[in-house]
C-alpha cells in the first residue's frame, strides 16, 4: 500500500517535471523573485540573511566604538549618523542603547533564524529526503516575502527621526510601551512590531512547510531512522517554531493593545514625564514569561539547525559515522521539549516568585545533560576519524569550541543563586553570544562553505576559506572571552560608558582590546564575501560529490533544476552514515546504494535485510513496468 | 590629503593581496593539488589548531591568573560568601570539563589528520560510554543545582522579623531612598500622589508615614540583617549592588524585596582594600533609558551604634516640608510632631 502510494506520487510528479522541460520557462521574475523552488528561495534567505548580517554586526562596531574608545571624536561618523552624534562629537546615550537593541533583534530573528534555517531548511530539505520540492511551494515563497517585508519596515525603522526601538531586544514594558520614557518607543517600536508580525509569519509558513514535507514527502526507503542529522535538526527546529512563534505574537499583540489603545495587561501604577498613568492591574512580568516563552526556545531554534549542520559537515570530514545517531537524535529531542520548560531562567531576578525560580533552575540544569552527550558525541566522531580539514570542518570544530565555552557558562547562569550576581553582566553577553551567536553563526558559514558547490555548481575558494575561519575563530575569542572577566567584575550590559560607578571604572584596556578585535572580525568578513561572490561566477567547477558524502542531495546533477533530480528519485537503502565501512571499496556508500550490491561490508543484520530490499525492488520493478503500459 | 594617500594605500594592498590569491589559484591548478582530496594546508591546520591550543590556553591562565584580584569584587555580605563558594566550585567543575574537551577537541585534529591509504575507524556506537557520559554530567548537575538551591532558598526566604527596611525606588534617572522611621515600618504610598514635592507618593493619611524620612544614601547597618523593599516609578529598573551580591528588578505595580546581612562596615573595606575613597554602589541592571549607565546610589555600611545615632539624627519628610502636613487631621499633626 505504501509503495503503491509512493510509486504514484513519484509518477505523477515525473510528468510535471516532463512538463516543466518541455514547455514551461522561467522568466527572470519567476525565476529570481517570486520563485517557488526551494533551492532559490533558500538563496534568497542566505543572501538577504547576509546582507543582514552585516548591518548587524556594523551596528556593534558603532557601539563597540563607543565602548572602546568612549574619548574618541566620532565626527567622521557624522555623515551617516547626522544628529545622533552631538557638537562634541560623541554617541547619543539614547541611539547607543537603539544600536545595542537593534544589532540584538537583527542577529537573532533576521540573520540566525531566517539566515540560517531559512536558508538550510529549505535547500536541505527536499534535497536529502528525495523530495521535489516543499510540500507548498507558494507557502514556501509567502514564507520568503514575508520576510522581506518584514526586513524592509525593520529597516525603515532604522532612519525615523526619533530612532529605532531602543528598549533592548527584548524590548520589555513598560519602557517599550511609553514613548514619553524613550523616543525609540514611538514610531521605531511601531515598525518594530510591525515588523515582528510580519517576521512571526513568515516563520511560521515555512515552519508548517518543514515538517508536512519532512513527514510526507521522503523517498522510498527514508525511514526516519535513516534521516540524516541534519533534516532531524531543521525538523525539531520547525516543531520548537511552530509552537513558541504564536506565543511572542500574542505577547506583541497585548503590547500593541497597551501602546495603542489604552489596555493595561502589562502596565500598572506609572508615573512618568510628570503624569501618572491611568493604568492599573498590569505586570510587566506577565510580558516576559510570554516573551521568554518564545525566547528561551528561539536560542535552540538558531542552534539546532547549525547542530545538525556540524553533524553532517563532521561525520564527512572525518570521513566516519557520527558517534551515537540513536543518541544525537534523543538528545536533540530532549532539547526540543526542555527548551519549553526553562523560560524562567530569563527570569530569576524579576520578582517573580522564588519557588519558580529553584523549578526553573532543576529544568534548566537538566538541559545541561542532552548539551554534554551531542559534544561528547561530535568528539568521538573525530576520534579515529581521517579528518579532511575543509573550511565547513574547521567552521564545525570552531562551533564545537564555542558550543562548549558557551554552554559551560550556562551552569553558571542556570543555577539562581549564582545568577544573583551575573544576571545582566557582560557574564551573560559572553555566554551568549558564544554559545549561541557564534556557534550559529559558525554553523551558518560551514554550511555556506559546505553546500556552496551544490547551490552553485561551483567551489568556494579554500584557502581564502582557511585564513576567513582562523581569523573568525581567533577573533571571535579575542571579542568574548575577555567578556567573562569584565562580567566577574559585575560590568551590567547595555551601559553607555563606564565611569559613573567606582566598580566599573577599571578595564579600559581590556574594553579597547575587545573593540579592536571587534573591528578587526568583522573587516574579516569581507574575506568571505569576496569569496562567495566571486566563486559564485568564477569558482572552481564542482564536481558532482566533491566532499565523497553519502547524503542525497549528492546524487542530484551538479546543477539541478526545479524538481532536483531529472529522472526518477533515488531510492534510499541505508542510513547516511556510512563511512570508512570495513570491507568497502570506498570510504564511503551514499544511501542509495542498495544492501545487496555491498555484501562485501554488509553487517551481519544488513545481510537479513538483503533478502527484504531484493523483494521490495522486484514489486518495485512490477510496478513501473504495469505503469510504463498505460 | 591624508584621506587620499589612505586611500590609495589601501587600493594598492587591495591589488597586492589580488594578485597573490590569482597567483596561488593559478599554482595550484598548475600542480593539480586542486584536485587532492587533502592538500598541504591540511597538516597546516591540523598543526594551528595546536598551536591555538597552547597559546590561548597559556594567554587564559596567565590574564586569569595576573587579574585575579582586579575581577574578583570583595564580598561584603553573608549570602555573598556562599554564593561566590558556589561561583568557584561550578568555576573549577566546569574549568575541568572546559580543559579536557578542548584539548582533545584540538589534539584530535592534529592525530587524525588525513593520511594517504588509512582508513578511519567504523565506530558508529557504543551504548556503554553513552550511557556514562549521560550519567555523569547528570550526577555533577544533581549537586551543582542542589547546592544551588539549598543557598538560593535561604537567600530568598523571608526576611526576619527584626530586619532594618529600607525603601528603594527607581525612577528615571535615579533612585530615591526612603527610611520607616521609628516604627519600622513604612507609610502607605500611591503613585497617584506624586507630586514635585512628594516624589515617593507617599499618603501621609497613613499614621506610618509620618515618621518616614528621605536619605540622600542607604545607610545601614553591620552584621545585622536588612530588608530592602525595592520598587518603581516609571519603568522597569534593577537594583545592583554588587559587593552584596544583591539585585532584583524593581517593578512598576509589584514590589519586591531582598535582604541580607552587610558584614563589612565602609572604612573596613576602604582599609582592606587601601583605597581611602572607595563606597559600596548600587546601579541600574535593567535597561530603562537613556540614563540607565548612571543609576548610582552610594550604600555606607556603619556599625550598629553609629546607625542607630544616624537615625535618631534624621529628619522626617514632614518635618523637612511641613506643607506635606497640610489637610491633615489635627491629632495626625501632633504625632508628626508639628503644630
Amino acid at each position: 500500500m505504501a509503495t503503491a502510494t509512493v510509486a504514484s506520487q513519484n509518477t505523477v510528479v515525473h510528468e510535471h517535471q516532463d512538463h516543466h522541460e518541455h514547455e514551461h520557462h522561467d522568466n527572470f521574475i519567476t525565476k529570481y523573485l517570486f520563485t517557488t523552488d526551494h533551492k532559490m528561495i533558500a538563496k534568497q534567505f542566505l543572501v538577504t540573511g547576509m546582507f543582514w548580517a552585516l548591518i548587524g554586526g556594523f551596528l556593534s562596531t558603532l557601539f563597540r566604538l563607543q565602548l572602546g574608545f568612549p574619548d574618541m571624536n566620532l565626527e567622521f561618523l557624522r555623515p551617516l549618523l547626522g544628529g545622533w552624534i552631538d557638537e562634541a562629537g560623541k554617541l547619543d546615550p539614547t541611539f547607543y542603547l537603539a544600536l545595542v537593541t537593534m544589532h540584538g533583534t537583527i542577529m537573532v530573528f533576521f540573520v540566525l533564524t531566517a539566515g540560517l534555517s531559512g536558508t538550510f531548511s529549505n535547500f536541505l530539505i527536499p534535497l536529502q529526503i528525495g523530495a521535489r520540492d516543499m510540500a507548498s511551494g507558494f507557502m514556501n515563497m509567502l514564507s520568503y516575502w514575508f520576510f522581506f517585508v518584514s526586513g524592509v519596515i525593520m529597516f525603515i525603522s532604522l532612519f525615523l527621526k526619533t530612532g529605532p526601538a531602543g528598549g533592548g531586544w527584548v524590548v520589555y514594558p513598560p519602557l517599550s510601551a511609553l514613548e514619553q520614557a524613550i523616543p525609540g518607543s514611538g514610531m521605531g517600536m511601531t515598525l518594530w512590531l510591525i515588523a515582528m508580525v510580519f517576521f512571526i509569519a513568515s516563520s511560521l509558513l515555512g515552519g508548517i512547510n518543514y515538517i508536512t514535507t519532512v513527514i510526507n514527502l521522503r523517498t522510498k526507503g527514508m525511514s526516519f531512522s535513516r534521516l540524516p542529522l541534519t533534516i532531524w535538526a531543521f525538523f525539531l527546529t520547525a516543531v520548537i517554531g511552530l509552537l513558541s512563534f504564536p506565543v511572542l505574537f500574542a505577547a506583541a499583540l497585548l503590547l500593541v493593545f497597551d501602546r495603542s489603545f489604552g489596555t493595561s495587561f502589562y502596565l500598572s501604577d506609572i508615573y512618568v514625564a510628570g503624569e501618572a498613568l491611568p493604568n492599573t492591574g498590569g505586570s510587566p512580568v506577565l510580558y516576559q514569561h510570554l516573551f521568554w516563552f518564545l525566547g528561551h526556545p528561539e536560542v535552540y531554534i538558531v542552534l539546532l539547525p547549525a547542530l545538525g549542520i556540524t553533524s553532517e559537515v563532521i561525520a564527512t570530514n572525518a570521513r566516519k559515522p557520527i558517534f551515537g545517531y540513536k543518541a544525537m537524535i534523543i538528545s536533540m529531542l530532549g532539547i526540543t521539549i526542555l527548551s519549553f520548560i526553562v523560560w524562567a531562567h530569563h527570569m530569576f531576578v524579576s520578582g517573580m516568585n522564588p519557588f519558580l525560580g529553584s523549578i526553573f533552575m532543576f529544568l534548566t540544569l537538566i538541559i545541561a545533560v542532552p548539551s554534554a552527550v551531542k559534544v561528547f558525541n561530535y568528539l568521538t566522531t573525530l576520534w579515529r576519524g581521517n579528518l579532511i580539514f575543509t573550511p565547513g570542518m574547521l567552521f564545525s570544530i570552531g562551533l564545537v569550541s564555542f558550543f562548549i565555552s558557551g554552554g559551560l557558562t550556562g551552569i553558571f547562569l542556570g543555577n539562581s543563586a549564582i545568577d544573583i550576581q551575573l544576571h545582566d553582566t557582560y557574564f551573560v553577553v559572553a555566554h551568549f553570544h558564544l554559545v549561541m551567536g557564534s556557534a550559529s553563526f559558525f554553523g551558518l558559514m560551514a554550511g555556506v562553505y559546505h553546500w556552496f558547490p551544490k547551490m552553485f555548481g561551483r567551489m568556494m575558494d579554500a584557502k581564502l576559506g582557511y585564513i576567513h575561519f582562523w581569523l573568525t575563530f581567533v577573533g571571535v575569542y579575542m571579542i568574548f572571552f575577555p567578556m567573562h572577566y569584565i562580567g566577574i567584575a559585575g560590568f551590567p550590559r547595555r551601559y553607555y560608558s563606564w565611569t559613573n560607578f567606582e566598580f566599573t571604572n577599571s578595564y579600559t584596556d581590556l574594553n579597547m582590546f575587545v573593540s579592536i578585535a571587534a573591528i578587526i572580525t568583522f573587516a574579516a568578513q569581507a574575506i568571505f564575501l569576496f569569496n562567495f561572490f566571486y566563486s559564485m561566477y568564477r569558482g572552481r567547477k564542482a564536481s558532482l560529490n566533491p566532499w565523497n558524502s553519502t547524503t542525497l542531495e549528492w546524487t542530484t546533477p551538479i546543477n539541478p533544476g526545479h524538481g532536483n533530480w531529472p529522472g526518477e528519485i533515488p531510492t534510499v537503502y541505508r542510513w547516511p552514515y556510512d563511512y570508512s565501512k570495513p570491507g568497502a571499496a570506498e570510504d564511503f556508500i551514499p544511501q542509495h546504494i542498495p544492501l545487496s550490491q555491498t555484501p562485501e561490508s554488509n553487517l551481519p543484520h544488513e545481510q537479513e535485510l538483503v533478502k527484504v530490499e531484493l523483494e521490495i525492488m522486484r514489486e518495485e520493478a512490477d510496478l513501473v513496468a504495469n505503469e510504463s503500459k498505460h | 590629503m591624508y584621506g587620499f594617500l589612505i586611500a590609495v594605500g589601501a587600493l594598492l594592498l587591495l591589488s597586492v593581496i589580488w594578485m597573490v590569491y590569482r597567483i596561488q589559484t593559478l599554482v595550484s591548478v598548475v600542480k593539480g593539488s586542486d584536485k587532492k582530496i587533502a592538500t598541504g594546508s591540511n597538516k597546516v591546520n591540523a598543526f594551528l589548531f595546536l598551536v591555538f591550543l597552547v597559546g590561548s590556553g597559556a594567554l587564559m591562565f596567565w590574564y586569569s591568573i595576573k587579574e585575579f584580584d582586579n575581577y574578583q569584587l570583595p564580598v561584603a555580605s553573608e549570602h555573598g560568601v556562599i554564593t561566590d563558594e558556589l561561583f568557584w566550585i561550578t568555576m573549577a567543575v566546569t574549568g575541568i570539563v572546559f580543559l579536557i574537551t578542548h584539548i582533545l577537541l584540538f589534539v584530535f585534529p592534529y592525530k587524525y589528520q588525513y593520511k594517504e591509504g588509512r582508513k578511519a575507524s567504523f565506530y558508529p556506537e557504543n551504548h556503554k560510554l553513552e550511557i556514562l557520559w549521560t550519567a555523569v554530567p547528570g550526577v555533577v548537575m544533581a549537586g551543582l543545582v542542589i547546592s544551588g538551591w539549598m543557598a538560593w532558598s535561604d537567600i530568598t526566604a523571608p526576611a526576619p522579623e527584626k530586619a532594618h527596611v529600607v525603601e528603594i525606588m527607581g525612577y528615571q534617572f535615579a533612585w530615591d531612598v526612603r527610611y520607616p522611621g521609628k516604627d519600622n515600618v513604612l507609610g502607605d504610598y500611591d503613585y497617584r500622589l506624586i507630586n514635585a514635592s512628594n516624589s515617593h507618593g507617599i499618603d501621609f493619611t497613613d499614621k506610618n508615614s509620618i515618621d518616614d524620612f528621605p536619605s540622600p544614601k542607604v545607610v545601614i547597618p553591620k552584621g545585622e540583617p536588612v530588608l530592602f523593599k525595592i520598587r518603581a516609578r516609571d519603568v522597569l529598573h534593577s537594583v545592583f549592588a554588587p559587593h552584596m551580591r544583591l539585585k532584583m528588578d524593581a517593578v512598576p505595580g509589584m514590589p519586591t524585596r531582598f535582604w541580607f546581612v552587610p558584614t563589612k562596615t565602609t572604612e573596613e573595606m576602604r582599609a582592606e582594600l587601601k583605597n581611602p575613597e572607595f563606597e559600596y554602589e548600587i546601579a541600574c541592571t535593567e535597561i530603562c533609558g537613556r540614563g540607565h549607565f548612571s543609576m548610582k546610589k552610594v550604600i555606607e555600611v556603619v556599625e550598629p551604634a553609629a546607625y542607630q545615632k544616624w537615625l535618631s539624627e534624621q529628619k522626617t519628610f514632614i518635618q523637612q516640608n511641613p506643607s506635606l502636613a497640610e489637610g491633615l487631621k489635627s491629632e495626625t499633626k501632633e504625632l508628626a510632631g508639628i503644630n
